[in-house]
């Protein structure tokens, strides 16, 4: 029998280690200009591309006429889906959306054409010159309309006990809408495809490399192998980098000219090149018992997915898994379609089909409280889920300490949260206030006349990682070798750093497992296996596994190895908890891996007579399971809350009749540094024992719940109903009782 | 046409085709100078913002054509070394592509307010926007900044 290998011991506490906040390793180079985003790219020779869109929602294109652009001085190249070299349809779940428009266009901004030329203001009036002639059809723009028309990417029911029949004692039913939401990263969509020995070398920003890949290489009529991935800077993504936008046609366009070809959309095409967050519509109904415990749930939920699948399918499941939030309800009957309209397609944001009904299900459980004049927090006290509950989908509640139960009751982590506002004062009015400090700001609006402070709490409850039986994993490589008779950890991923810090955990999570102080990230690129997607809150869980466990392994093999003799090196794919799909008619099945919650609470001041709104402060209790940098997960919390303050009151894409009204930022407003309030955090630690670290994703359900609190403040401002968001002056104003 | 600026220093001349072009995009395609950022190109972002002649500019809004002769700062050339660390050790950087625009304008309100309260410092970056951080670090960022330049010589 072996001697039993003892393996060293990591140092929990590494210096710069997990827990820590060392310093990002792209931070330097961020703050002296020389960090590349993708559109700061350029290569020897290069042509600039750019892309014909449909000024038509819906079209059929009877011809297309190129001999002009193509005689234009300067011009190499204009291509049509005639000029597709292999599949002529790509997309992230369902390849149903065209590279370049067929023969009929179904959206406002659908691409038609693509042109290279040897500068960026050539290739633009080039397609300036393409003549298209389309027979304007009439377009399918509301998506109710388009679920009864049997036009829809999913109908996901959910149905538990007899919502139908049960008797409650006080009933609320109400119908909300959420507006179209925009990722708004600020750096643009770009890319550079540059030829390479029969095949090609794509610099992108994109969240899933090999994601990308899968579907480009089939519409190039390329092995995947003679295409090779390589990250360039991104400069925010949210979701909107998930789908393709550049990259099909800038490779079309390298593969046709021989010469690198750069893409780069300016803000008005990336407000159309890029897929929104699905606006909805949702009638809910809430039967409660006389102590204000839940008796019955009844939705009704219908996403626009607009004209291409994306996500939808996805977003479809979470709308209708978390219809009814963290709270225990006996009786459920949830309908949730995402519709096929023509109006831009919707898929990926920071929230991913939990913001939608959060809104709809917080602002609910407000109504109840008022209708039984309860307050809010005792509310959802009441009605939340404990340990061994089950969510609608049958899912148990679990991961949680055991070891907190609360005087004999099963822990409840949401009762957790809830209880540490109690420490927490909500701010004073102060005396004298400044008008800037007012609604109105340095506008001079008022001196405080007509001004109602206001105050509401929300509650979000999100899937952390990807759900219903999807093959998620992540693979990391990690080599360790002697650098000048030091040990250095080489780590190699595909994972997207979008900003949040990733690249940083990554080295934290190498220095904590290997004990070694110089942790060097090799480009993500896809010479190593997937990494899957930034996104779904998903990267520390998955590729921070990945590294976590590839580390643990060079350790092992490092036990029995002197480094001077040569370097170790271990691969290793991690993946989570096996999740099965919902039920087709029931909605049940143990769809998620793990939830995550938060809590916000808002305080608001409303200038009653002219509408406008301050939020003047945001408090945020998250359960993160455990901390792993908290410098990085405050900048989370902060940024996921300022999303959701967006699209609480300023941000929606409005369109009519399909086409876009504000695709700039003079007329899609993102909150600026006067629009965001000063905010205060209570992070929470109640560890997963699943995770790696014990860690709880944390991106996205600040994104959740700072919408209902910050609109449940206006309501007690206003006592106005507010169903709708964003929340708009004219609602606060017109109609209102003088 | 040619055009003489000094950019960061460096006297640079720049010949530009079409009387319209920006400044920003002379910088970044001609001149290679990407450090200034081009998220939205119609001055309501911040991110490209440069010092010209010592004011802060939206750099796609001023025509190339009107720099002959003139001083060009970008976050090259405009900003402190404790502003940079600034941002660094706060955590005021996430994907960073409003960092560089941020960054020459925190170094003008510094330059003009050594010691900025919270409001000053809202009304001065009100902007440059940042869809990441919620712009809580940036204020942290903005204070320690200025209590690193109170230390220094000036």
């Amino acid at each position: 029998m072996p001697e039993p290998v003892e393996t060293p011991t990591p140092p929990q506490w590494a210096a710069g280690g997990v827990g820590q906040s060392p310093i990002r390793p792209d931070a330097e180079s961020k703050v002296n200009g020389s960090f590349d985003y993708a559109s700061d790219l350029a290569f020897e020779g290069m042509l600039w591309g750019h892309t014909l869109r449909s000024p038509h929602p819906k079209a059929r294109i009877r011809s297309i006429d190129t001999a002009a652009a193509r005689a234009l001085p300067g011009v190499v190249a204009v291509l049509t889906a005639a000029d597709v070299p292999g599949k002529l349809h790509y997309g992230l779940i369902e390849a149903d959306q065209p590279v370049l428009a067929p023969g009929e266009v179904n959206y406002q901004g659908e691409a038609v054409a693509i042109v290279a030329a040897e500068t960026l203001d050539l290739a633009r009036r080039a397609a300036e010159l393409v003549a298209v002639d389309y027979e304007v059809l009439e377009p399918l723009c509301d998506a109710s309309k388009a679920v009864e028309a049997g036009e829809f990417f999913r109908y996901q029911p959910v149905r538990v006990g007899d919502p139908d029949t049960a008797e409650a004692a006080v009933v609320v039913a109400r119908e909300y809408e959420v507006g179209m939401q925009d990722q708004a990263p600020l750096g643009p969509e770009s890319g550079v495809a540059v030829p390479a020995d029969g095949g090609l070398v794509l610099h992108v920003a994109t969240q899933w490399l090999h994601s990308d890949l899968e579907q480009i290489a089939p519409c190039l009529g390329l092995e995947p192998e003679r295409i090779h991935m390589a990250m360039a800077g991104i400069g925010g993504a949210f979701g909107a980098r998930e789908d393709l936008s550049v990259q099909i046609h800038m490779a079309m366009l390298a593969l046709r000219t021989g010469r690198p070809v750069k893409m780069m959309y300016d803000r008005a095409e990336s407000f159309l090149g890029h897929v929104h967050r699905h606006p909805a519509r949702m009638r809910y109904e809430h039967g409660a018992d006389a102590e204000g415990r839940l008796v019955y749930v009844k939705a009704h939920i219908v996403l626009d997915g607009g004209a291409y699948a994306s996500t939808s399918e996805a977003v479809v499941g979470n709308a209708a898994s978390l219809a009814v939030g963290p709270y225990k309800v006996e009786h459920v009957g949830v309908d949730a379609w995402g519709a096929r309209t023509n109006n831009p397609p919707c898929g990926a944001m920071r929230g991913f089909g939990g913001v939608q009904t959060c809104f709809a299900y917080e602002s609910q459980m407000d109504a109840l409280a008022d209708a039984l004049g309860l307050d809010p927090l005792e509310i959802r006290r009441r009605n939340s889920l404990a340990q061994g509950d089950q969510l609608i989908t049958g899912q148990v509640v679990e991961a949680f300490d055991p070891a907190k139960a609360e005087d004999g009751r099963p822990f409840s982590p949401l009762r957790d949260l809830l209880g540490r506002f109690d420490d927490i004062p909500v701010p004073a009015v102060p005396a004298g206030r400044d008008i800037v400090e007012l609604p109105g700001g340095t506008g001079n609006t008022t001196h405080g006349e007509g001004v109602r402070r206001g105050v509401g709490y929300g509650v979000g409850l999100k899937n952390i990682c990807y759900s219903e039986g999807f093959d998620d994993y992540s693979t990391a490589r990690v080599r360790l070798e002697l650098v000048d008779g030091e040990p250095v950890a080489y780590v190699h991923t595909a994972a997207a750093e979008v900003g949040q810090g990733h690249w940083n955990l990554q080295q934290q999570i190498a220095r904590t497992e290997l004990g070694v102080e110089r942790v060097v990230l090799l480009p993500n690129d896809t010479k190593v296996g997937s990494a899957g997607s930034s996104s779904a809150s998903r990267q520390s869980y998955m590729t921070g596994g990945a590294v976590k466990a590839a580390c643990e392994a060079v350790r092992e093999l490092w036990a029995d190895r002197d480094l001077a003799d040569g370097p170790v090196e271990a691969t290793r794919v991690f993946r989570h908890r096996a999740t099965k799909p919902m039920d087709p008619v029931t909605g049940q099945g143990e769809s998620h891996v793990q939830l995550a919650l938060c809590v916000h609470r808002a305080t608001v001041d409303v200038d009653v007579e002219l509408g406008l709104v301050k939020v003047v402060d945001l408090t945020c209790v998250q359960d993160v399971g455990k901390i792993l940098n908290p410098v990085a997960l405050e900048g989370q919390i902060h940024g996921g809350s300022a999303q959701g303050l967006g699209l609480a009151v300023m941000e929606e894409i409005v369109t009519d009749e399909g086409r876009v009204k504000n695709a700039s930022f003079t007329d899609y407003l993102i909150p600026t540094i006067l629009d965001m309030p000063p905010m205060r955090l209570r992070i929470v630690e109640n560890a997963d024992p699943d995770a790696p670290y014990g860690l709880r994703g944390a991106g996205e359900p600040p994104t959740l719940s700072s919408t209902p609190a910050i609109v449940a403040a206006i309501r007690d401002a206003t006592g106005l109903p507010l169903t709708r968001v964003p929340v708009r002056p004219e609602h606060l104003t017109v109609g209102r009782p003088s | 046409m040619r055009v003489t600026m000094h950019v960061d220093g460096a006297e640079t001349a720049a010949e530009i085709d079409r009387p319209g072009e920006s400044l920003l995009s002379t910088l970044r395609d001609r001149l290679g100078l990407t450090g200034s950022k081009n998220a939205c190109e119609q001055g309501e972002c911040g991110s490209c913002t440069v010092l010209l002649d010592g004011a802060p500019v939206c750099a796609c809004l001023v025509a190339t054509a009107q720099c002959e002769g003139r001083e060009v700062k970008t976050v090259v050339g405009a900003v402190p070394r404790p502003v940079r660390d600034a941002f660094v050790q706060c955590g005021a950087v996430q994907c960073g592509f409003c960092t560089p625009g941020l960054l020459v304008s925190v170094a003008d309100l510094l330059d003009r307010e050594p010691d900025p309260t919270d409001p000053e410092i809202r009304e001065a970056l009100a902007g440059n926007l940042c869809r990441c951080t919620g712009y809580e670090k940036i204020i942290d960022a903005v204070h320690t900044a200025a209590a690193a330049l109170a230390g220094e010589p000036r």
